[in-house]
């Protein structure tokens, strides 16, 4: 580090009130932005947990679809027409429902119900335990072992339960990617299945997933959808679907982005109102290092270093700060909606740029005003 | 006394224009060289710290100009004012202006650092400096805990570090008692002055004349009175 830069770190280390609150200021700026976005990325992965975790690479469903829990149930011609197109590998129906399970101990549970193609099992999850080919036996569910898995008194293979009054029993337990976001267990069982024990309209197919055979099929095959009436998507055009959901249609997206800027503007507030206070006290010693013979571009390299050394370190002290209490927020609840993401990462890092530049800005007006014959004349 | 150090040659400076434009220094002339301790004293608003400012290189005059060691510094770029005051000129101000949150040793560093000397040469030199002032002892203290009178030392400390061939002092015994600012200008006198240097004291505490080799009176922007010390002290 070249001398000039050590005395500006010193110069700013020192004072130590000042330093603290600008390490405050910025640290709670950056820990608010991020666990806010955090919190709403966290919210969006789990939202699209059922495409993430089914793995599908194209989804068939109503246009009014806007969100994977909220299907609306499509008539079997729909798969018939799905299998006769063109460059359609196979399609196989997804059933996805809710119902009650009760428990051993008399209390009732509510679950989601995946499930799956009896003739291809499309779609399902990897067992850590038992065998898949046992789903069909009579009654079989496969019950995901997540963050919920403790609300169904954590089951073992052979644990008999009741769902919707029908006998369930335990074959198998899984593992899947993601978690759900409605804080409840998941049970796959078959597709028949499914829509025998959990109360149906008249059309039960809620999704029917297509393999393509080339990637270049795609295109023709979401049109031969379109052609009746459906909606055929991609497995990331559906993610990116039930986004926009979650962010523009159910307000969460403008209060996590209002709540955002208001930590920007609590930070950049405190930090900049800081920052000037301490080039305020310390502009006549610049003045002097003027008198002495700094250049201008030296004085503006010292703060710049002062406001980017702070910025960092409260960026650094931030983030660690939102990342431990979310590591502490998980040990305490599993299902725990937030995940740190490098874009979360990369916007927190420019808002705090954005702060350091604002402050240091002022604070380089201020210092290359000061003349040095201010300083000879007190 | 040696060569020309500093010429000032008709020098004006004036603040506003208009009906408020006042003149606050007026066709002042004169000359300092190397080896003298010159003085330039007056009652407060005759214009002392304006013409210091003018012939140091930090407020540029309306009219006239400023030769030091025979350069025209009114005619150089800013960058090139700013080095000359950083190899040639060593201030000490009458606030002294120490970084309070800096040691002593760090403060008298400064002029060494912006010379972009390395830190730890910067700070060891600064030592041997401090040891001229009598202030090693104190070079880990900060100047908040120092005496009136050796942050005095420290400020001139800071601006001999510099090896500058022309020192300027602002009213250097303003804020101190009689019996230390007396010791600071026969420190000043006795060890910072040599041969090869030229000391310029902007001062109007009578008490210290004495020390003077030569003294130039101000009043009103003008200078009144040019004479060699007769109560000179040796």
């Amino acid at each position: 580090m070249s001398g000039i830069l050590k005395i500006a770190l010193k110069l700013l280390v020192n004072d130590k009130s000042k330093f603290i609150a600008l390490l405050v200021g910025i640290t709670f700026a950056v820990f608010l932005m991020i666990m806010m976005m955090s919190m709403f990325s966290g919210i969006l992965a789990r939202s699209s947990s059922s495409v993430y975790n089914v793995g599908a690479k194209i989804w068939v469903m109503d246009p009014a679809v806007n969100n994977a829990t909220s299907s609306i149930p499509m008539p079997d011609y729909v798969l018939s027409h799905a299998r006769s197109i063109d460059g359609v590998k196979y399609a196989v129906p997804i059933y996805f429902g809710n119902a009650l399970v009760k428990l051993k101990s008399g209390t009732y549970q509510a679950v989601s119900v995946v499930g799956l193609d009896d003739a291809t099992l499309y779609g399902r999850p990897e067992l850590i335990e038992g065998k898949i080919e046992d789903i069909y036996a009579e009654s079989a569910f496969v019950v995901v072992k997540d963050a919920e898995f403790k609300k169904l008194e954590s089951p073992k293979v052979g644990t008999e339960f009741e769902i919707n009054d029908y006998r369930g029993l335990v074959v198998g337990l899984a593992k899947v990617s993601s978690g759900g976001l409605f804080g409840i267990p998941t049970v796959y069982t078959t597709y028949n299945r499914a829509i025998t024990y959990i109360p149906s309209m008249r059309f039960t197919t809620s999704y029917i997933l297509i393999e393509p055979k080339s990637e270049a099929d795609i295109p023709f095959i979401q049109q031969q959808i379109k052609k009746i009436g459906y909606q055929a998507l991609t497995r990331d055009q559906f993610v990116h679907k039930i986004s926009d959901f979650y962010t523009y249609q159910t307000g969460m997206g403008m209060n996590v982005l209002m709540m955002t800027a208001i930590s920007f503007i609590v930070g950049l507030s405190i930090s900049g109102q800081t920052f000037y206070t301490f080039i305020l006290e310390n502009l006549e010693r610049f003045g002097a290092l003027k008198a002495i013979g700094a250049k201008g571009h030296e004085l503006i390299t010292m703060i710049l270093f002062q406001a980017s050394f702070t910025a960092l370190l409260g960026y650094g002290l931030g983030v660690g700060l939102a990342s431990g209490l979310m590591i502490l927020a998980k040990l305490r609840l599993p299902s725990y909606a937030a995940q740190v993401t490098y874009t979360n990462l990369i916007f927190a890092f420019v808002m705090v740029l954005i702060m350091a530049g604002v402050s240091s800005y002022i604070g380089v007006r201020k210092v290359l005003q000061i003349q040095p014959f201010d300083i000879f004349r007190g | 006394m040696g060569n020309v150090a500093i010429r000032a040659n008709a020098l004006v400076k004036w603040f506003g224009e208009g009906e408020t434009r006042t003149t606050a220094v007026k066709s002042a002339s004169f000359e300092a060289g190397f080896g003298e301790l010159l003085y330039i004293v007056g009652p407060s608003g005759s214009g002392k710290t304006t013409l210091l400012s003018m012939i140091s290189g930090i407020l540029k005059p309306n009219e006239g100009n400023v030769l030091v060691e025979g350069k025209d510094i009114w005619q150089m770029k800013s960058d090139d004012i700013a080095d000359l005051r950083l190899h040639k000129i060593g201030f000490v101000f009458q606030d002294y202006h120490l970084f309070p949150r800096l040691t002593t040793v760090e403060n008298v560093a400064i002029p060494l650092i912006l010379k972009k000397m390395d830190w730890n040469e910067a700070i060891k030199v600064a030592l041997e400096y401090l040891e001229i002032v009598g202030l090693k002892d104190r070079a880990e203290l900060q100047p908040v805990k120092l005496s009136g009178g050796e942050q005095q030392r420290v400020a001139i400390a800071r601006a001999i570090a510099g090896h500058p061939d022309i020192l300027i002092f602002d009213e250097p015994t303003a804020s101190l008692d009689g019996d230390t600012g007396r010791k600071i200008v026969e420190f000043i006198k006795t060890k910072i002055l040599n041969p090869q240097r030229c000391v310029i004291i902007v001062t109007h505490d009578s008490r210290i004349y004495e020390y003077a080799d030569s003294i130039m009176k101000m009043e009103d922007g003008k200078i009144i009175g040019f004479e060699q010390n007769t109560l000179h002290v040796v």
